[in-house]
């Protein structure tokens, strides 16, 4: 462990978020804006560390949700105001719109009934394309489609840096985030909740809120509540090379289905292409594998839509679980125990509600009793930290004046400097493992998958965390990448 | 702001960048830079602590670091410029080396001459699409190698190696003197993707198994690697159904092939063969930019060390050459390719002979093992020369010198072809 950390949690707090996922950072971030005790509880040493880090990435317009849901309202309020949150805690954002293809006049009919449901819903700039502009504007869609929807205000993140974002703007002000923390129990009294169990202690508390993702049918049940449940589902995804790029310049999904909306093709905000997931029940709400039978179906998908898709410019796949409570998000209060509030069964378009059902649960701690009194000194803003390849010339001398580190490129494929690590690490709630480094400043995120960078950024945890090489983790608290030489050999090869 | 001149400019400082930089002042360039990224030379040769090296250069057995330091002393006494520390973010027309280090802050150097010599680096579990989980325990072979034998850590007990090449062959014999048990090889292809040599060194002397026709269908394990899942592919390697085992591992060590370094290469426009993944080049070295030359594993991947240093030498010549004048552009080229049972040939292309060389090397990958073999020059349809070949190998480089009259008596199109020989 790091020496920073503190291994005890507080003894009290006002407020205990379960989940360090985008919904749990984004309630704690909105809640740092009273004056409150907030504890986020993660069992990861990350935050992101589930549905959060492996999802599309996607900010949806809002058109696919049954008008009056949770989904739909959430997901069009979250819409609009991203755009100013991701500029506040310096998340980045392409605009890029999408696309429902239509492979038949059929399907033409189900993208009519889409956009009115649209603009039931409140989206702005919906039109039906036919095939023409839609080969205008995406030259590598498959000629034989019939025509397509276009949503212009669908954008894409990075999910993990949202998330990442969110929870540092809480923690500068003044929210405490204890990873490494699962919670053991969720203790009662009367019906109401009066404290959280930890490996690391107990915290009394009025109010929980349950933002635990595919674990959050677990926690409910916990409390006592077992008013809803949660089913897995497994998305699989594949990402390409920027080689192929070009393939396509907004989010392209197929004409949906019932359960799901189905394998789409869409840049990613660094400027990738991705395509998935599948969607696929799972017992085990760890299982992240990837499959043979998963990754042929989300390529034969992708190629419906693009049929030009070369396999072999594939860099990464992985797997990522949706937390699935119903058709609905499961928000608000729960009708069983006083003090518990849910924000679960967030699967798809979670990341875009996020920040509105941010909104929401702290307006339900409010009607459970909550006091909420504005704290003036709270910050909207993270701090900017220069993408050194980003800056011109005097620029990149002046960084690497101020910090000779800027000047040494440790990520050949990404062009990342030693300094944009070492400030991932030391920011408020930043970097604890490899793979933590990477989803913030994409060290291994390009061709050589850290190939080169990854004993190198490996050393600068170890010196920066003040621990040993053999303590660095890949991710999961049981994921130590290196052990010590066995045969005291340690030195004979060092070099000075 | 001051730009330093240089008549040639080296961008790396492994082998190829050395032996050019050497090259180029042999052949008369007083002022020559080397620009590496490292914190010292030597490449990937420092981590490479096995022997084996310099047979053909040096006549000598020497290991990875041994090799190197031959280099790094004759840099040393030529005279080159040398700067460490120092990584290369783009090249422009005209000779314009932009570069960037923490002592030097951004700058850019004026090269008469540039040899990108930025060596190559290894394939991944993404490029090859291993399905399972994403666990810790998986490692490319050559930065476990970095790991074990420059910063004294192991990456794992109990391993299991994906691919047959070179690194992932010396690691399975390295891994088991670490004292960590090495279960099996598995290579996906009929035949092996390293040299014999190693085969025999660091596999059969270790009674490690290779597996052939096998791959890997799947990695297991949430926080560690607990295992794989193994099967036996068919011609068009699927996995055939019914031939799955398991094996227990807390590491996987992948060797499944190596690809050229170019993003620097490709950002300036020049033109790529998408075979060897290296850039065209003709006989000098020199690509399709005038003025840029390219040798060594970003050109394309060498199976020995000292064909790198060969070929890097010829390279830094030419660069010395052209800066002073005396080389030619890119113009009047004649094409060279592959045909029939090569799967690369360098150089792509010929420019006309400058007077005082005899003979071109041509260095050649084969599609398939054969043996025995016939290398065959086809100047338009008519077979000009040819040699037998005892046994050729996908692994190993294929090296032949042809007189430059053979190459140039005015056909339009030469193609080089491998096929089986009769007994």
């Amino acid at each position: 462990m790091g020496g920073t950390e503190a291994w005890s949690v507080p003894p009290r707090a006002d407020v205990v978020v379960i989940g360090g996922g985008i919904v749990g950072a984004a309630i704690a971030r909105e809640l740092s804006r009273y004056q409150l005790s907030v504890v986020v509880l993660e069992k990861a040493p990350d935050v992101a560390a589930g549905t959060s880090k492996a999802n599309s990435g996607i900010l949806h317009a809002g058109f696919d949700a049954e008008p009056g849901s949770w989904k739909a309202r959430l997901n069009v309020r979250g819409s609009q105001i991203y755009a100013q949150i991701a500029e506040d805690l310096g998340i980045p954002r392409r605009v890029i719109g999408s696309l429902v293809v239509a492979q038949n006049a059929d399907e033409m009919v189900t993208l009519e009934a889409l956009r009115q449901r649209g603009i039931s819903n409140g989206v702005v700039g919906l039109a039906i394309w036919d095939r023409d502009q839609v080969l205008a504007h995406e030259p590598h869609v498959s000629p034989e489609i019939a025509g397509a929807l276009w949503a212009p205000s669908a954008a894409v993140v990075c999910p993990f840096l949202a998330t990442a974002g969110f929870a540092e703007n809480a923690v500068r002000n003044g929210v405490q985030i204890v990873t490494e923390c699962p919670v053991t129990a969720v203790e009662t009294e009367a019906g109401a909740v009066v404290a959280v169990m930890t490996p690391r202690g107990r915290i009394e508390t009025r109010h929980v809120v349950n933002a635990a993702g595919v674990f959050s049918g677990h926690v409910s049940r916990m409390a006592g509540d077992d008013s809803f449940s949660i089913t897995p589902r497994k998305g699989e995804y594949i990402l390409f090379d920027k080689a192929v790029s070009h393939l396509a310049n907004s989010v392209l999904f197929p004409t949906p289905d019932k359960i799901s909306k189905g394998i789409l093709v869409s840049p990613t905000v660094h400027g990738n292409i991705f395509i998935g997931p599948n969607a696929s029940p799972v017992e085990d709400p760890e299982d992240q594998e990837t499959t043979p039978e998963g990754l042929a179906a989300i390529v034969a998908g992708a190629q419906r839509i693009v049929p030009d898709l070369p396999v072999q410019a594939a860099i990464t796949e992985f797997a990522g679980l949706r937390a699935v409570a119903g058709k609905d998000f499961v928000i608000g209060p729960s009708p069983m125990v006083k003090g518990l509030v849910h924000a679960a069964g967030i699967q798809s378009p979670g990341l875009t509600s996020a920040p509105a059902i941010a909104e929401v649960i702290v307006e339900s701690l409010r009607d459970t009793g909550l006091v909420l009194r504005p704290r003036p000194e709270f910050n909207p803003t993270n701090p900017k930290r220069p993408k050194f390849i980003e800056q011109p010339v005097d620029v990149q001398a002046a960084l690497i004046a101020e910090n000779p580190l800027y000047g040494r490129v440790i990520c050949r494929c990404e062009t990342i400097t030693e300094a944009e690590i070492v400030a991932a690490i030391r920011a408020p709630g930043g970097a604890r493992t490899l793979d933590g480094v990477k989803r913030r400043v994409r060290p291994g995120c390009g061709r050589c998958q850290g190939g080169f960078c990854g004993p190198r950024v490996t050393a600068i945890l170890a010196r920066e965390l003040g621990i040993a090489v053999t303590e660095v983790r890949k991710d999961s608290a049981g994921s130590r990448l290196f052990f010590p030489r066995s045969q005291g050999a340690v030195g004979e090869n060092e070099h000075a | 702001m001051h730009e330093p001149y240089y008549d040639v400019v080296t961008i790396g400082g492994g082998p190829a960048g050395m032996a050019a930089a050497l090259g180029a002042r042999e052949a008369g360039a007083d002022k020559v830079l080397i620009l590496e990224r490292d914190r010292e030379l030597g490449g990937i040769l420092q981590q490479c602590i096995h022997n084996g090296f310099g047979l053909r250069r040096f006549q000598a057995e020497l290991t990875g670091p041994g090799y190197a330091h031959r280099y790094i002393e004759m840099v040393e006494k030529a005279g080159i410029d040398v700067w460490l520390d120092t990584t290369v973010l783009a090249t422009a027309p005209g000779g314009a080396v932009s570069c960037v280090s923490p002592t030097g802050g951004p700058q850019t150097v004026r090269a008469g001459a540039v040899v990108y010599a930025m060596g190559c680096r290894e394939r991944t579990r993404g490029a090859i699409r291993i399905p399972g989980s994403r666990p810790a325990g998986v490692f490319t072979a050559g930065a476990a190698q970095r790991m074990v034998n420059m910063e004294g850590y192991l990456p794992g007990h109990d391993v299991v190696i994906i691919g047959s090449g070179d690194i992932g062959l010396i690691m399975a014999r390295r891994m088991t003197l670490e004292g960590a048990r090495v279960r099996a090889v598995f290579e996906i292809m009929p035949y092996s993707n390293g040299l014999t040599r190693n085969i025999v060194q660091c596999l059969n002397d270790f009674s490690i198994p290779l597996y052939l026709s096998h791959s890997v269908v799947a990695v297991h394990g949430h926080d560690r690697v607990t295992g794989v899942t193994v099967a036996q592919v068919d011609s068009h390697f699927a996995p055939v159904p019914g031939t799955e085992f398991e094996l227990p591992c807390d590491c996987v060590l992948l060797s499944v092939g190596l690809i050229p370094e170019n993003e620097l290469t490709r950002s300036a426009g020049i033109h790529m063969d998408s075979v060897t993944g290296g850039a065209v080049v003709d006989q000098f070295r020199q690509t399709s930019a005038q003025g840029f030359f390219a040798a060594g594993n970003v050109l394309h991947v060498h199976d020995l060390v000292d064909w790198v240093s060969r070929e890097a030498e010829t390279a830094g010549q030419s660069a010395a050459r052209f800066a002073h004048g005396a080389l030619g552009g890119t113009g009047g080229a004649l094409a060279v390719s592959a045909g029939a049972g090569v799967r690369t040939v360098v150089p792509q292309r010929l420019v006309p002979p400058t007077g005082d060389e005899k003979s071109v090397r041509f260095y050649f990958r084969a599609t398939q093992p054969l043996q025995p073999a016939i290398l065959a020059l086809h100047a338009d349809d008519n077979v000009v020369w040819q040699r037998r070949l005892r046994v050729v190998k996908p692994s190993e480089m294929v090296v032949a010198d042809i007189q430059v009259a053979t190459l140039f008596q005015g056909a339009e199109n030469l193609t080089f072809t491998i096929s089986p020989a009769t007994e």
